[in-house]
């Protein structure tokens, strides 16, 4: 059962020699030395400021209500005009954020501590116990998540903030707790934790202290990638009609813009806009994804820290 | 053998796992078949009418849940998968899917395993090209690419190519309805214009984690010892970068597939609705719509299988090519 996941995190095995150096400084370090991350925290970073206050930048108070003229075009008023009910498109896309990210980042974390605790302890205990999980984790990776996703809110009465939440969480974490996994089993011998072992701590322990640190940059990498699955799902399913329609978030605004022709009447930005913010949001998830991988497997990073590769490069160019 | 038969059992029991959840998920959640079809048919029929037509419908009340769920079983792998309660009241559920089957197989199939091919052969090139002008860029961009939401790429082809080009291609439907269906040239070709769009948003948002996981997977082949004695024996940079190294670093790219194909199912959901293409994925966004539970279920149980019979395709391929595999099976 082992041999087809495994393999698919060959790259992350391999390169699973951890630095002992302080976690918090070295991530932080590496962060700024790499452009794609730089540009990835900065996106996210605007992203919660305009989330935690939205009256900053907008006069906007209610952006739901129909306070304007539908369906006019950018102007100095409406810098992305208004829709076709009548509300102001900026002000409904600064106040869409907080929705759209605290999804993201609540699903992303939830679904993260489960892959830890599902990955690692099954790593960790091993024989039967890790059969099982290993088996459970499976299953939740192959099953179609998305189509699942949609029937279960269908099923749950219509998604609200609460059960797009559950079932992002549900469907997400199973490719991070295979990876973490696998991470795990190849450091469950190293000296380290065997010292730790000899001096009689409890596995507990062992694995909070001693295990998980080692692994940080993983685990961030997988908070980052299940947040990008969880805001591309949430926003999907928004987009079908399956959230809070009454709530203001990225997802609702392409619901009804879609709903009312958006693009063929002539309001495209209606719809562009929340779904450039989606792919915004995702874009600068992806970026810090691609930069903590680089993180934890020294052989992608950038050519020119490499003098063995130079050769090759120069061979055939 | 022995690995292949542990991935026979793995099928089964994933298979298992997923007909169960689709027996159970109805059972726990609030809302039911026949609160559907009371809402389908606005109250007009009394209750035991309703009750004969779930029957008639495969349906039985009131009886042993486990009995119920050894008929569901039963029922589900003989393909007796009951009768849609949707907007084709009645009409075998077999027989709807069968309908939108060929049009997601043919779009969403072709456009994975082109997107499959095309993200590998850059990826090879890329890693091979580590520290390029082609290998700076092309991560980047890729990364990007990769974290667009599929239905936003197709809003924005649509606007491109169709709106704002006054129709240039078709962003409607699967082909024109005007044209009598058939092995005409004239339908075919309606057809296949109708695909373009739908396709090259699927190739776009998936050919970006092709490229990654591959040029990613090159770079560590790279630095394999076989790949130096290549170099050594004076072959040809070619031969070394597809034959040596892309054929290796393909191996766990080949389970990855199989693997994100439930990854591509769900952006075919939002493409075809976007699109209005009548294949599976509309079928399954109708159904929601309509509360068409056996429909659902059904399309549910078909992803999953289809998932499966791709992950157990490409683990016999990989047993096929690598004889690590084997060794270790």
């Amino acid at each position: 059962m082992t041999g087809l996941l495994v393999q698919t995190t060959a790259a992350t095995d391999q390169a699973a020699i951890p630095s002992r150096r302080r976690t918090g400084g070295g991530l932080w370090t590496a962060i700024r030395r790499s452009p794609k991350a730089m540009v990835g925290l900065v996106i996210f970073l605007i992203f919660c400021v305009i989330a935690i206050r939205p009256q900053l930048f907008t006069s906007v108070k209610d952006p739901t209500a129909l306070d304007f003229m539908p369906g006019l075009g950018p102007s100095g008023d409406h810098w992305l005009g208004t829709t076709r009910l009548g509300q102001d498109i900026y002000a409904q896309l600064i106040y869409g954020t907080r929705e759209s990210l605290l999804i993201a980042v609540i699903a992303g974390f939830f679904a993260t501590v489960l892959s830890v605790l599902i990955g690692v302890s099954a790593a960790y205990l091993g024989g039967f116990a890790d059969e099982v999980l290993l088996f459970f984790t499976n299953v939740f990776l192959v099953v179609p998540t998305f189509p699942l996703i949609i029937i279960l809110s269908k099923y749950a009465g219509g998604g609200s903030f609460f059960v797009i939440l559950l079932v992002l969480v549900a469907t997400g974490w199973s490719y991070g707790a295979n990876q973490l996994r696998a991470q795990a089993l190849s450091l469950r011998n190293r000296d380290f934790l065997e010292s730790a072992r000899v001096r009689g701590e409890r596995s507990l322990y062992i694995i909070v202290f001693e295990l998980l640190p080692t692994m940080t940059s993983l685990i961030v990498a997988n908070f980052l990638g299940a947040a990008l699955y969880s805001v591309l799902a949430a926003a999907g399913l928004q987009f079908l009609g399956l959230g809070d329609q009454t709530k203001v978030s990225w997802g609702t605004m392409l619901y009804w813009a879609q709903s009312q022709g958006a693009l063929q009447n002539g309001s495209p930005l209606w719809s562009i806009a929340p779904g450039l913010c989606v792919a915004l949001l995702g874009t600068s998830f992806a970026l810090l994804n691609y930069a903590f991988d680089e993180i934890s497997n020294p052989a992608l990073r950038p050519v020119r820290k490499l003098k063995v590769r130079s050769n090759g490069a120069r061979a055939h160019s | 053998m022995r690995f292949l038969l542990r991935r026979l059992g793995f099928f089964v029991l994933t298979l298992w796992a997923a007909l169960t959840l689709n027996f159970f998920i109805p059972k726990w959640m609030p809302g039911n078949p026949k609160q559907a079809l009371i809402d389908r048919t606005h109250h007009r029929l009394s209750d035991k009418a309703i009750d004969a037509m779930l029957a008639s419908f495969g349906y039985k009340q009131g009886q042993n849940i486990f009995v119920q769920y050894l008929e569901y079983l039963k029922d589900q792998l003989t393909g007796d998968w009951g009768r849609s309660i949707g907007q084709n009241l009645g009409e075998p559920v077999s027989r709807i899917v069968g309908e939108a089957l060929p049009w997601t197989l043919g779009l969403v199939g072709l456009a994975t395993v082109l997107a499959f091919i095309l993200g590998s052969l850059v990826g090879i090139v890329a890693g091979w090209r580590r520290g390029s002008k082609i290998d700076s860029v092309l991560p980047s961009v890729f990364v990007v690419t990769s974290a667009l939401p599929y239905f936003w790429v197709a809003l924005l082809l649509i606007l491109f190519f169709s709106v704002w080009t006054n129709g240039l291609l078709p962003s409607d439907f699967s082909y024109d309805n005007a044209i009598p269906m058939g092995f005409s040239g004239e339908f075919v070709s309606s057809v296949l214009q109708h695909a373009v769009l739908p396709a090259a948003t699927i190739v776009i948002t998936a050919v970006g984690g092709w490229v990654l996981t591959m040029r990613n997977n090159m770079i560590t082949t790279l630095a394999e010892d076989y790949i130096r004695m290549g170099r050594a024996k004076g072959l040809s940079n070619n031969r070394i970068m597809l034959n040596y190294a892309g054929r290796n670093a393909m191996l766990p790219n080949l389970s990855g597939f199989a693997m994100s194909l439930g990854f591509v199912i769900s952006g075919a959901i939002l493409i075809e609705y976007v699109f209005n293409y009548q294949g599976l994925g509309y079928l399954l966004f109708n159904a929601v719509q309509n509360a068409d539970y056996p429909l659902m279920g059904t399309l549910f149980m078909l992803f999953t299988v289809a998932v499966l019979v791709a992950v157990f395709v490409c683990d016999f391929a990989i047993f096929l090519l690598d004889p690590r595999a084997r060794a270790k099976g």
